[in-house]
């Protein structure tokens, strides 16, 4: 279908052009929509203000260091946005994370020497059950998820203490190196990360150019291709930042380490899948469609159970993997792994990023803005030597004003139309 | 026997489904689109609808009309599947069928628009539209392909003031809701298409535009079902008005029987003195 002259202009007009196209972006960011804007600028602020309090936190070892440790946060933070949502919540993720870290350490290490490609499956897919376990609990029993979700969250802490102190071993269950010890501290090769970083741009930029043209072609309305050229410039120059700071030496003078540790390739898989199937598939779609009116979703045919149960499975096992990089990150589990606190941050990483608490708004990404903030906050406040209560009320500080930027913002978006 | 064509201004007291004159024989539904023959509906002890006879004709626009709590949700509920009826038979097209789920009504090409539209406010207009029978090539949603099919249906339909298709349905405006919930049932290829009060929560030019809607769809030869209790509205784009009382089909006919006087006083009494009406409240 090509675009023809005598479409109506109101309903078929094509592209205004690059400088009217950023005119209106302009208008939207001004009235308040402008997503991320705000927290990405926050982000930058806070790398800045840590820098020059102390030029460490900028060294490629603690860059690494901050990449692990917004792992637990961002991989919990994903979870938790299959169930914000839905307008549930998942309180128990953070002790299912600390699950599944005890349980991959047990099964690998510590006593029953399983494999690791049978352990640590195994394990997620067990977490992934007890997260689907409260999900059922809550359609079929009609329960609010949030009291579901509370008692598992003191109900599976008991179970994590349990398993652990079983153990004999005082409280903790080592790693003895091995795939669970090499998800965080192994790395790809330098050529691998290199190859890994030009094949995910590469695709990435194939996939945005030929829906820019596919969209073109068909005769919809299109945007300037200088957004897509705007896009991919963007991801080349954040391949490249990202290539060079984890293909620096973070080792020392004597023990070289170089190359992207495996957990960012497993959260990027966790990014684009997640991001996938709520973008490009109907399952995300009837999601979003739950969460903004479960009544219209429920006339439409849509099976709201179904999706309802998946959420709290996607949950789980975002809760699974989490805890396998945990437990590599610590180099074991512990019997007082704070899970309450994870899964509150886990949240607060959802709606600093951009989550709406009450259903129907959110994207996998914002997990990841948020747990990169989150992470920054507590790496930074470690080197400049804040005390552990002035991290505490400057994180509480962060995430009101960031959830009040948001709010205000919204209501001139509404306002404003 | 069943009367001549509507246009008959002989046939103004005559209502074309007597089951109570005087020749004792039905009229046959067999012309018609959809026929209800004594429709009952109890709650429990609540009489809900007593034996409703109605008549939708294909390509015309059928107003039912009545008081609150007349019972005109509670028809509409047991034509689109909500409600199965405690007594009565349906007919489509001549053909009896049995309409027990939402899923029946689907299949026969019945949609239905409720008052509360059943919109996502967080989904553009495009994914409104298509929602729950999505366009997929590969398991992948077909964006192009929904949104092309979305631009065309709101153009068919003469829908100008909604600027992209790509817009959330929460910015939109009442009318503009109530026109993307009209097509969304349009685009269906329903035959019947059913509106619960489409004009009730709207302004002066978003009334307008939603009654241009339904002149649409009736030209391009769906049949419409407009419950309204706007008379305004109801003799702005009715063919035919039914007039409901207390549960019971107190009156129906082609529009041009009725005005607003009478059309008022059946829907607060139950019976007109001004036209003369075969069927008495009982």
């Amino acid at each position: 279908m090509s675009l023809s002259q005598e479409e109506e202009p109101s309903l078929v007009v094509t592209s205004a052009g690059g400088r009217n196209e950023l005119v209106t972006m302009l208008k939207r960011f001004k009235s308040g929509d402008s997503g991320l804007i705000p927290v990405l600028i926050g982000l930058v602020c806070m790398v800045l203000y840590f820098y020059f309090k102390n030029h460490v936190f900028l060294e490629v070892v603690n860059i690494n260091n901050l990449f692990i440790q917004a792992t637990i946060f961002i991989l919990l933070g994903m979870g938790e946005i299959w169930l914000l949502l839905l307008g549930e919540i998942d309180l128990s993720l953070g002790y299912l994370a600390g699950i599944a870290a005890a349980l991959s350490a047990i099964l690998v290490d510590v006593q029953y020497h399983w494999p690791w490609y049978l352990a640590l499956p195994g394990a997620v897919l067990l977490i992934t059950a007890l997260g689907l376990f409260s999900g059922v609990l809550v359609v079929f029993l009609k329960l609010p998820s949030f009291i579901v979700t509370l008692a598992g969250l003191l109900g599976w802490e008991g179970v994590m203490i349990f398993i652990i102190d079983r153990q004999n071993t005082g409280g903790t269950v080592a790693v003895h190196g091995g795939v669970l010890n090499d998800l965080v501290n192994a790395q790809l090769t330098v050529v691998a990360t290199w190859a890994l970083i030009i094949v995910m741009v590469g695709l990435a930029s194939f996939l945005m150019m030929r829906s820019y043209y596919n969209r073109r072609k068909s005769g919809l309305v299109y945007r300037s291709i200088y957004f897509t050229i705007a896009k991919i410039g963007g991801l080349v120059i954040g391949g490249f930042l990202l290539g060079l700071v984890f293909n620096s030496n973070r080792g020392g003078a004597f023990i070289v380490q170089r190359g992207m540790p495996f957990a960012i390739p497993i959260d990027m898989a966790m990014l684009l899948a997640g991001t996938y199937i709520l973008t490009k598939t109907r399952t995300g779609r009837y999601m979003y469609a739950i969460g903004g009116n479960k009544e219209a979703a429920r006339r439409a045919g849509i099976n709201v159970n179904r999706y309802r149960l998946l959420a709290f499975a996607f949950g789980g096992f975002s809760a699974g993997v989490a805890g396998l990089l945990y437990c590599s990150e610590l180099g074991g589990a512990n019997d007082s792994i704070p899970g309450g606190n994870f899964v509150l941050y886990a949240v607060a990483a959802a709606v600093i990023g951009g989550t709406s608490l009450v259903g129907g708004r959110g994207k996998m990404i914002h997990a990841v803005i948020g747990g990169l903030l989150i992470a920054i906050i507590y790496n930074g406040m470690a080197l400049i030597n804040m005390s552990t209560a002035t991290q505490y009320i400057a994180i509480a500080v962060v995430l009101l004003a960031a959830v009040t930027v948001d709010s205000l913002a919204r209501r001139g978006v509404v306002a404003g139309t | 026997m069943s009367s001549a064509p509507e246009s008959s201004p002989a046939a103004a007291a005559e209502t074309s489904h007597s089951r109570n004159d005087d020749s004792g024989v039905d009229a046959s539904p067999s012309q018609y689109l959809l026929s209800l023959r004594g429709i009952s509906k109890s709650f429990g002890p609540v009489q809900a609808l007593q034996n409703v006879d109605l008549d939708v004709p294909a390509g015309q626009v059928t107003a039912i009309i009545g008081d609150n709590g007349a019972g005109k949700s509670t028809l509409i509920k047991s034509i689109s599947g909500i409600w199965s009826p405690s007594s009565g038979q349906m007919f489509w097209n001549g053909k009896e069928v049995q309409i027990h789920t939402p899923h029946d009504a689907t299949v026969l090409g019945i949609a239905t628009v409720y008052q509360d539209l059943a919109l996502c406010d967080n989904l553009d207009i495009v994914e409104n539209m298509f929602l729950g029978v999505e366009e997929t090539k590969f398991g992948v949603l077909d964006e192009i392909k929904m949104e092309l099919a979305t631009v065309k249906v709101l153009k068919e339909l003469a829908v100008t003031t909604v600027k992209s298709v790509r817009q959330k349905v929460g910015s939109l405006s009442g009318g503009q809701r109530q026109a993307v919930a009209v097509a969304r049932a349009a685009m269906r290829e329903s035959k019947l298409v059913i509106l619960d009060e489409p004009t009730a929560a709207l302004g002066v030019s978003q009334t307008a535009q939603v009654l241009g809607l339904i002149k649409v769809l009736a030209s391009r030869g769906v049949s419409v079902i407009v419950i309204s209790h706007n008379l305004t509205d109801v003799f702005e784009v009715a063919d035919r008005i039914a007039v409901m009382y207390l549960g019971t089909m107190v009156s129906s006919g082609p529009a041009s029987n009725y005005d607003t006087a009478s059309a008022v006083e059946m829907i607060t009494t139950g019976s007109s003195s001004r036209v003369a009406s075969p069927y008495s409240l009982t």
